[in-house]
Protein backbone atom coordinates (compact mmCIF):
# COMPACT_ATOMS: atom_id res chain seq x y z
CA UNK A 1 0.00 0.00 0.00
CA UNK A 2 2.60 2.07 0.68
CA UNK A 3 4.70 1.61 -2.35
CA UNK A 4 1.75 2.37 -4.22
CA UNK A 5 1.69 5.95 -2.89
CA UNK A 6 5.41 6.15 -3.09
CA UNK A 7 4.80 4.66 -7.03
CA UNK A 8 1.97 7.60 -7.21
CA UNK A 9 4.48 10.31 -6.33
CA UNK A 10 6.87 9.39 -8.61
CA UNK A 11 5.47 8.61 -11.25
CA UNK A 12 2.24 10.27 -11.31
CA UNK A 13 2.74 13.47 -9.07
CA UNK A 14 6.12 14.05 -10.66
CA UNK A 15 5.49 12.62 -14.44
CA UNK A 16 9.02 10.79 -14.27
CA UNK A 17 9.12 7.85 -16.53
CA UNK A 18 8.79 4.34 -15.63
CA UNK A 19 10.94 1.67 -16.34
CA UNK A 20 14.08 5.46 -16.44
CA UNK A 21 16.89 4.70 -14.25
CA UNK A 22 16.33 7.64 -11.98
CA UNK A 23 12.76 7.13 -11.39
CA UNK A 24 13.39 3.69 -10.09
CA UNK A 25 15.67 4.79 -8.21
CA UNK A 26 13.82 7.58 -6.52
CA UNK A 27 11.27 4.94 -6.01
CA UNK A 28 12.93 2.47 -4.36
CA UNK A 29 14.74 5.36 -2.13
CA UNK A 30 11.86 6.99 -0.82
CA UNK A 31 9.62 3.81 -0.15
CA UNK A 32 12.44 2.37 1.73
CA UNK A 33 13.87 4.96 3.48
CA UNK A 34 10.81 6.16 5.12
CA UNK A 35 9.68 2.35 5.66
CA UNK A 36 13.17 1.49 7.80
CA UNK A 37 12.95 4.50 9.42
CA UNK A 38 9.57 3.97 10.84
CA UNK A 39 10.24 0.41 11.61
CA UNK A 40 13.72 1.67 13.33
CA UNK A 41 11.23 3.94 15.59
CA UNK A 42 8.86 1.45 17.09
CA UNK A 43 11.77 -1.86 17.14
CA UNK A 44 14.36 -0.02 19.17
CA UNK A 45 11.80 1.25 21.29
CA UNK A 46 10.35 -2.01 22.39
CA UNK A 47 13.76 -3.85 22.45
CA UNK A 48 15.18 -0.88 24.50
CA UNK A 49 12.32 -1.82 27.04
CA UNK A 50 12.88 -5.48 26.71
CA UNK A 51 16.50 -4.18 27.58
CA UNK A 52 16.06 -2.16 30.63
CA UNK A 53 14.56 -5.69 32.49
CA UNK A 54 18.25 -7.04 31.80
CA UNK A 55 21.12 -4.87 33.52
CA UNK A 56 24.42 -6.03 32.92
CA UNK A 57 24.48 -6.63 36.88
CA UNK A 58 21.71 -8.95 36.58
CA UNK A 59 23.52 -11.02 33.65
CA UNK A 60 26.44 -11.47 35.87
CA UNK A 61 24.76 -12.83 38.32
CA UNK A 62 22.83 -15.55 36.42
CA UNK A 63 26.70 -16.38 34.67
CA UNK A 64 28.45 -16.11 38.02
CA UNK A 65 26.12 -19.45 39.58
CA UNK A 66 26.01 -21.60 36.24
CA UNK A 67 28.86 -24.30 34.91
CA UNK A 68 30.92 -23.18 32.26
CA UNK A 69 29.40 -24.97 29.12
CA UNK A 70 26.00 -23.78 29.94
CA UNK A 71 27.14 -20.21 30.97
CA UNK A 72 28.54 -19.85 27.62
CA UNK A 73 25.63 -20.96 25.89
CA UNK A 74 23.58 -18.73 28.28
CA UNK A 75 25.82 -16.20 27.86
CA UNK A 76 25.66 -15.94 24.13
CA UNK A 77 21.69 -15.62 24.86
CA UNK A 78 22.01 -12.96 27.13
CA UNK A 79 24.56 -10.95 24.93
CA UNK A 80 21.32 -10.26 22.61
CA UNK A 81 19.06 -8.28 24.84
CA UNK A 82 21.83 -6.94 28.19
CA UNK A 83 21.93 -3.82 26.50
CA UNK A 84 25.93 -3.02 25.73
CA UNK A 85 27.55 0.23 24.90
CA UNK A 86 31.18 -0.30 23.52
CA UNK A 87 32.14 2.38 26.01
CA UNK A 88 31.34 0.12 28.63
CA UNK A 89 32.93 -2.82 27.36
CA UNK A 90 35.99 -2.67 29.43
CA UNK A 91 34.23 -1.98 33.23
CA UNK A 92 31.78 -5.22 31.90
CA UNK A 93 34.81 -7.24 31.17
CA UNK A 94 36.22 -7.08 34.03
CA UNK A 95 33.36 -6.92 36.05
CA UNK A 96 32.21 -10.21 34.69
CA UNK A 97 36.02 -11.88 35.06
CA UNK A 98 36.07 -10.51 38.35
CA UNK A 99 33.15 -12.03 39.56
CA UNK A 100 34.71 -15.31 38.63
CA UNK A 101 32.64 -15.91 35.25
CA UNK A 102 35.04 -17.98 33.24
CA UNK A 103 36.91 -15.97 30.25
CA UNK A 104 35.03 -18.33 27.53
CA UNK A 105 31.94 -17.62 29.02
CA UNK A 106 32.70 -13.58 29.19
CA UNK A 107 33.91 -14.00 25.60
CA UNK A 108 31.33 -15.64 24.23
CA UNK A 109 28.59 -12.49 25.42
CA UNK A 110 31.35 -9.81 23.77
CA UNK A 111 31.04 -11.97 20.52
CA UNK A 112 26.84 -12.07 20.79
CA UNK A 113 26.57 -8.62 21.86
CA UNK A 114 27.29 -6.60 18.80
CA UNK A 115 26.85 -9.35 16.62
CA UNK A 116 23.08 -10.08 17.46
CA UNK A 117 22.17 -6.12 16.87
CA UNK A 118 18.69 -5.18 17.09
CA UNK A 119 18.43 -3.15 14.33
CA UNK A 120 20.22 -5.51 11.93
CA UNK A 121 17.20 -7.77 12.77
CA UNK A 122 14.57 -5.58 12.42
CA UNK A 123 16.26 -4.63 9.05
CA UNK A 124 16.78 -7.85 7.86
CA UNK A 125 13.28 -8.91 8.77
CA UNK A 126 11.95 -5.86 6.90
CA UNK A 127 13.92 -6.18 3.74
CA UNK A 128 14.03 -10.09 3.49
CA UNK A 129 11.24 -12.02 5.92
CA UNK A 130 11.35 -13.45 8.73
CA UNK A 131 13.41 -16.79 8.00
CA UNK A 132 16.56 -14.83 6.66
CA UNK A 133 16.00 -12.56 10.54
CA UNK A 134 15.65 -16.10 12.26
CA UNK A 135 19.00 -17.15 10.20
CA UNK A 136 21.16 -13.97 11.26
CA UNK A 137 20.01 -14.66 15.04
CA UNK A 138 20.98 -18.08 14.89
CA UNK A 139 24.13 -17.60 12.98
CA UNK A 140 25.14 -14.94 15.41
CA UNK A 141 24.50 -17.18 18.87
CA UNK A 142 26.57 -20.16 17.04
CA UNK A 143 28.92 -17.96 16.16
CA UNK A 144 29.05 -16.49 19.68
CA UNK A 145 29.32 -19.99 21.50
CA UNK A 146 31.58 -21.28 19.38
CA UNK A 147 34.01 -18.84 19.75
CA UNK A 148 33.68 -18.82 23.82
CA UNK A 149 33.70 -22.48 23.71
CA UNK A 150 37.25 -22.48 21.34
CA UNK A 151 38.40 -19.76 23.36
CA UNK A 152 37.42 -21.57 26.91
CA UNK A 153 39.19 -24.30 26.41
CA UNK A 154 42.51 -22.90 25.15
CA UNK A 155 43.05 -21.63 28.93
CA UNK A 156 44.02 -18.02 27.80
CA UNK A 157 43.65 -16.51 30.93
CA UNK A 158 47.30 -15.40 30.91
CA UNK A 159 46.81 -13.33 27.90
CA UNK A 160 44.48 -10.98 29.54
CA UNK A 161 45.88 -7.62 31.24
CA UNK A 162 47.19 -8.89 34.70
CA UNK A 163 45.71 -5.91 36.42
CA UNK A 164 42.29 -7.26 35.39
CA UNK A 165 42.27 -10.15 37.74
CA UNK A 166 43.63 -7.13 40.51
CA UNK A 167 40.67 -5.48 40.58
CA UNK A 168 37.85 -6.64 43.41
CA UNK A 169 35.00 -4.72 42.55
CA UNK A 170 32.17 -3.65 44.91
CA UNK A 171 28.75 -5.34 44.58
CA UNK A 172 26.94 -3.89 42.29
CA UNK A 173 22.95 -3.01 43.17
CA UNK A 174 20.06 -3.44 40.35
CA UNK A 175 17.99 -0.35 40.00
CA UNK A 176 14.15 -0.73 40.80
CA UNK A 177 12.56 1.35 37.69
CA UNK A 178 9.11 2.64 36.71
CA UNK A 179 7.39 2.08 33.94
CA UNK A 180 7.79 5.60 33.60
CA UNK A 181 11.43 5.63 34.06
CA UNK A 182 11.58 2.43 31.29
CA UNK A 183 9.66 4.27 28.83
CA UNK A 184 11.80 7.25 29.03
CA UNK A 185 14.96 5.13 28.30
CA UNK A 186 13.46 3.27 25.90
CA UNK A 187 12.84 6.71 24.07
CA UNK A 188 15.79 8.37 25.11
CA UNK A 189 17.62 5.37 23.54
CA UNK A 190 15.28 6.01 19.97
CA UNK A 191 16.63 8.94 19.95
CA UNK A 192 20.00 8.38 20.29
CA UNK A 193 20.35 5.72 17.75
CA UNK A 194 18.55 6.83 15.12
CA UNK A 195 20.04 10.48 15.28
CA UNK A 196 23.08 8.39 14.87
CA UNK A 197 22.31 6.31 12.34
CA UNK A 198 19.67 7.93 9.68
CA UNK A 199 22.88 8.90 8.12
CA UNK A 200 24.02 6.26 7.28
CA UNK A 201 20.59 4.86 6.48
CA UNK A 202 19.98 7.07 3.81
CA UNK A 203 23.23 6.81 2.35
CA UNK A 204 22.66 3.55 2.30
CA UNK A 205 19.64 3.32 0.82
CA UNK A 206 20.67 5.44 -1.47
CA UNK A 207 23.38 3.76 -2.75
CA UNK A 208 21.11 0.94 -2.88
CA UNK A 209 19.05 2.79 -5.07
CA UNK A 210 21.53 3.91 -7.41
CA UNK A 211 22.65 0.19 -7.84
CA UNK A 212 19.14 -0.93 -8.26
CA UNK A 213 18.48 1.46 -10.88
CA UNK A 214 21.36 1.93 -12.59
CA UNK A 215 23.53 -1.13 -12.02
CA UNK A 216 23.02 -4.18 -14.53
CA UNK A 217 21.41 -7.53 -12.80
CA UNK A 218 23.46 -9.77 -12.89
CA UNK A 219 26.74 -7.54 -12.20
CA UNK A 220 27.87 -9.41 -9.42
CA UNK A 221 26.92 -12.78 -9.79
CA UNK A 222 30.25 -13.05 -11.59
CA UNK A 223 31.99 -12.03 -8.85
CA UNK A 224 30.56 -13.15 -5.97
CA UNK A 225 28.03 -15.77 -6.62
CA UNK A 226 27.39 -18.86 -4.76
CA UNK A 227 30.38 -20.72 -7.26
CA UNK A 228 32.72 -18.94 -6.28
CA UNK A 229 34.88 -20.09 -3.16
CA UNK A 230 36.89 -17.37 -2.33
CA UNK A 231 33.60 -15.09 -2.05
CA UNK A 232 33.01 -15.69 1.21
CA UNK A 233 36.46 -15.13 3.13
CA UNK A 234 36.73 -12.34 0.93
CA UNK A 235 33.71 -10.74 1.98
CA UNK A 236 34.48 -11.32 5.29
CA UNK A 237 38.26 -9.85 4.83
CA UNK A 238 36.49 -6.76 3.37
CA UNK A 239 34.18 -6.15 6.49
CA UNK A 240 36.07 -7.21 8.95
CA UNK A 241 38.14 -3.04 9.33
CA UNK A 242 34.90 -1.41 8.32
CA UNK A 243 32.82 0.00 10.54
CA UNK A 244 29.33 0.75 10.34
CA UNK A 245 26.11 0.36 12.17
CA UNK A 246 23.63 -2.10 11.05
CA UNK A 247 21.38 0.60 9.58
CA UNK A 248 23.77 1.60 7.26
CA UNK A 249 24.65 -1.53 5.26
CA UNK A 250 22.10 -3.64 4.91
CA UNK A 251 20.52 -1.58 2.25
CA UNK A 252 23.56 -2.27 0.74
CA UNK A 253 23.65 -5.70 1.23
CA UNK A 254 20.18 -5.94 0.20
CA UNK A 255 21.31 -4.81 -3.78
CA UNK A 256 24.04 -6.63 -3.58
CA UNK A 257 22.49 -9.64 -2.95
CA UNK A 258 19.54 -8.39 -5.63
CA UNK A 259 22.66 -8.31 -7.93
CA UNK A 260 23.76 -11.92 -7.92
CA UNK A 261 25.73 -12.15 -4.33
CA UNK A 262 25.21 -15.35 -2.46
CA UNK A 263 22.91 -15.37 0.59
CA UNK A 264 25.69 -16.68 2.74
CA UNK A 265 28.38 -14.44 1.01
CA UNK A 266 26.34 -10.86 1.91
CA UNK A 267 25.35 -12.17 5.28
CA UNK A 268 29.02 -12.60 6.32
CA UNK A 269 30.04 -9.47 5.03
CA UNK A 270 27.09 -7.84 7.43
CA UNK A 271 28.41 -9.52 10.25
CA UNK A 272 31.84 -8.91 9.71
CA UNK A 273 31.21 -5.43 9.34
CA UNK A 274 29.01 -5.16 12.60
CA UNK A 275 30.30 -7.90 15.08
CA UNK A 276 34.74 -6.35 14.37
CA UNK A 277 36.08 -3.10 13.93
CA UNK A 278 38.65 -1.47 14.34
CA UNK A 279 37.14 1.01 17.09
CA UNK A 280 36.18 -2.14 19.24
CA UNK A 281 39.63 -3.44 18.64
CA UNK A 282 41.23 -0.31 20.33
CA UNK A 283 38.57 -0.57 23.42
CA UNK A 284 39.19 -4.54 23.64
CA UNK A 285 43.16 -3.93 23.61
CA UNK A 286 42.50 -2.44 27.25
CA UNK A 287 41.91 -5.94 28.86
CA UNK A 288 43.35 -8.36 26.04
CA UNK A 289 46.74 -8.08 25.30
CA UNK A 290 47.85 -8.71 21.68
CA UNK A 291 47.80 -12.32 21.26
CA UNK A 292 44.34 -12.83 22.24
CA UNK A 293 42.67 -9.82 20.63
CA UNK A 294 44.33 -11.47 17.53
CA UNK A 295 42.72 -14.51 18.47
CA UNK A 296 39.38 -13.14 19.22
CA UNK A 297 39.31 -11.76 15.61
CA UNK A 298 40.43 -14.46 14.26
CA UNK A 299 38.51 -16.95 15.91
CA UNK A 300 34.55 -14.90 15.10
CA UNK A 301 36.14 -13.93 11.74
CA UNK A 302 36.45 -17.82 10.79
CA UNK A 303 33.27 -18.71 12.66
CA UNK A 304 31.67 -16.22 10.39
CA UNK A 305 33.11 -17.63 7.09
CA UNK A 306 32.27 -20.81 8.18
CA UNK A 307 28.62 -19.63 8.67
CA UNK A 308 28.61 -18.04 4.94
CA UNK A 309 29.81 -21.05 3.36
CA UNK A 310 27.30 -23.27 5.42
CA UNK A 311 24.10 -20.78 4.24
CA UNK A 312 25.70 -20.99 0.29
CA UNK A 313 25.41 -24.47 0.63
CA UNK A 314 22.57 -25.13 1.90
CA UNK A 315 20.10 -21.95 0.70
CA UNK A 316 19.37 -22.18 -2.75
CA UNK B 1 27.36 13.96 50.66
CA UNK B 2 30.07 13.16 47.82
CA UNK B 3 28.81 13.11 44.34
CA UNK B 4 29.87 10.80 42.07
CA UNK B 5 29.33 10.71 37.80
CA UNK B 6 31.10 7.69 36.81
CA UNK B 7 31.96 7.35 32.78
CA UNK B 8 34.16 7.84 30.45
CA UNK B 9 33.55 10.61 28.20
CA UNK B 10 30.82 9.92 25.92
CA UNK B 11 28.15 11.95 25.53
CA UNK B 12 25.43 10.34 27.83
CA UNK B 13 28.37 10.92 30.59
CA UNK B 14 28.67 14.46 30.03
CA UNK B 15 24.87 14.79 30.18
CA UNK B 16 24.34 12.87 33.29
CA UNK B 17 26.93 15.84 35.05
CA UNK B 18 25.27 18.28 33.93
CA UNK B 19 21.64 17.07 35.45
CA UNK B 20 23.72 16.54 38.64
CA UNK B 21 25.11 19.73 38.48
CA UNK B 22 21.69 21.33 38.25
CA UNK B 23 20.38 19.18 40.95
CA UNK B 24 22.94 20.51 43.24
CA UNK B 25 22.61 23.76 42.47
CA UNK B 26 18.49 23.38 42.84
CA UNK B 27 18.90 21.63 45.92
CA UNK B 28 21.57 24.62 47.17
CA UNK B 29 23.73 22.07 48.59
CA UNK B 30 27.72 22.31 49.15
CA UNK B 31 28.84 19.49 47.53
CA UNK B 32 31.62 18.76 44.61
CA UNK B 33 30.40 16.71 41.27
CA UNK B 34 33.07 14.33 41.17
CA UNK B 35 34.03 12.35 37.49
CA UNK B 36 35.48 9.22 37.75
CA UNK B 37 36.74 8.34 33.95
CA UNK B 38 39.25 5.54 35.03
CA UNK B 39 37.79 2.07 33.60
CA UNK B 40 40.00 0.23 36.32
CA UNK B 41 38.48 2.61 39.13
CA UNK B 42 35.13 2.35 37.68
CA UNK B 43 34.93 -1.30 37.73
CA UNK B 44 36.69 -1.06 41.12
CA UNK B 45 32.89 0.50 42.14
CA UNK B 46 30.95 -2.48 40.37
CA UNK B 47 29.93 -0.22 37.74
CA UNK B 48 29.45 -2.17 34.13
CA UNK B 49 27.35 0.22 32.41
CA UNK B 50 28.14 3.62 32.02
CA UNK B 51 26.80 6.27 32.86
CA UNK B 52 26.21 5.78 36.28
CA UNK B 53 25.62 8.15 39.68
CA UNK B 54 27.11 6.96 42.65
CA UNK B 55 25.96 8.88 46.31
CA UNK B 56 28.40 8.72 48.95
CA UNK B 57 30.17 5.92 47.08
CA UNK B 58 26.95 3.78 46.80
CA UNK B 59 25.96 3.22 42.79
CA UNK B 60 22.15 4.24 43.01
CA UNK B 61 21.79 4.00 39.05
CA UNK B 62 24.36 2.38 35.99
CA UNK B 63 23.48 2.67 32.32
CA UNK B 64 21.05 5.23 31.75
CA UNK B 65 20.96 9.19 31.85
CA UNK B 66 18.76 10.08 34.66
CA UNK B 67 16.77 13.62 34.87
CA UNK B 68 18.01 16.09 37.22
CA UNK B 69 14.64 15.52 39.22
CA UNK B 70 15.60 12.02 39.12
CA UNK B 71 18.95 12.70 41.08
CA UNK B 72 17.56 15.49 43.05
CA UNK B 73 15.49 12.73 44.37
CA UNK B 74 18.42 10.48 45.56
CA UNK B 75 20.22 13.28 46.64
CA UNK B 76 17.35 14.97 49.57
Amino acid sequence: MWQRLVDWFVFDAFKLLRGSAFASALDFFIYDTVKILALLVVIIFLIALVRSFFPPERTKRVLEKVPELLGTILAALLGIVTPFCSCSAVPLFIGFIEAGIPLGVTLSFLVSSPMVNEVALVMLWGLFGWKIALLYLASGIVVAIASGFVMGRLKLERWVEEYVYAIHGARGSIEVLSWKARAEYAWGTVGEIVGRVWPYVLAGIAIGGFMHGYAPADLLARYAGPHLWYAVPLAVLIGVPLYSNAAGVIPIVNVLMEKGMALGTALSFMMAVTALSLPEAVILRKVLKPKLLALYFGVVAIGIMLTGYLFNAVIR
Amino acid sequence: MKVQVVGSGCAKCKLLEQHAREAVATLGLDVQVEKVTDMTAIAAMGVMSTPALAVDGMVKSAGRVLSTDEIARYLA
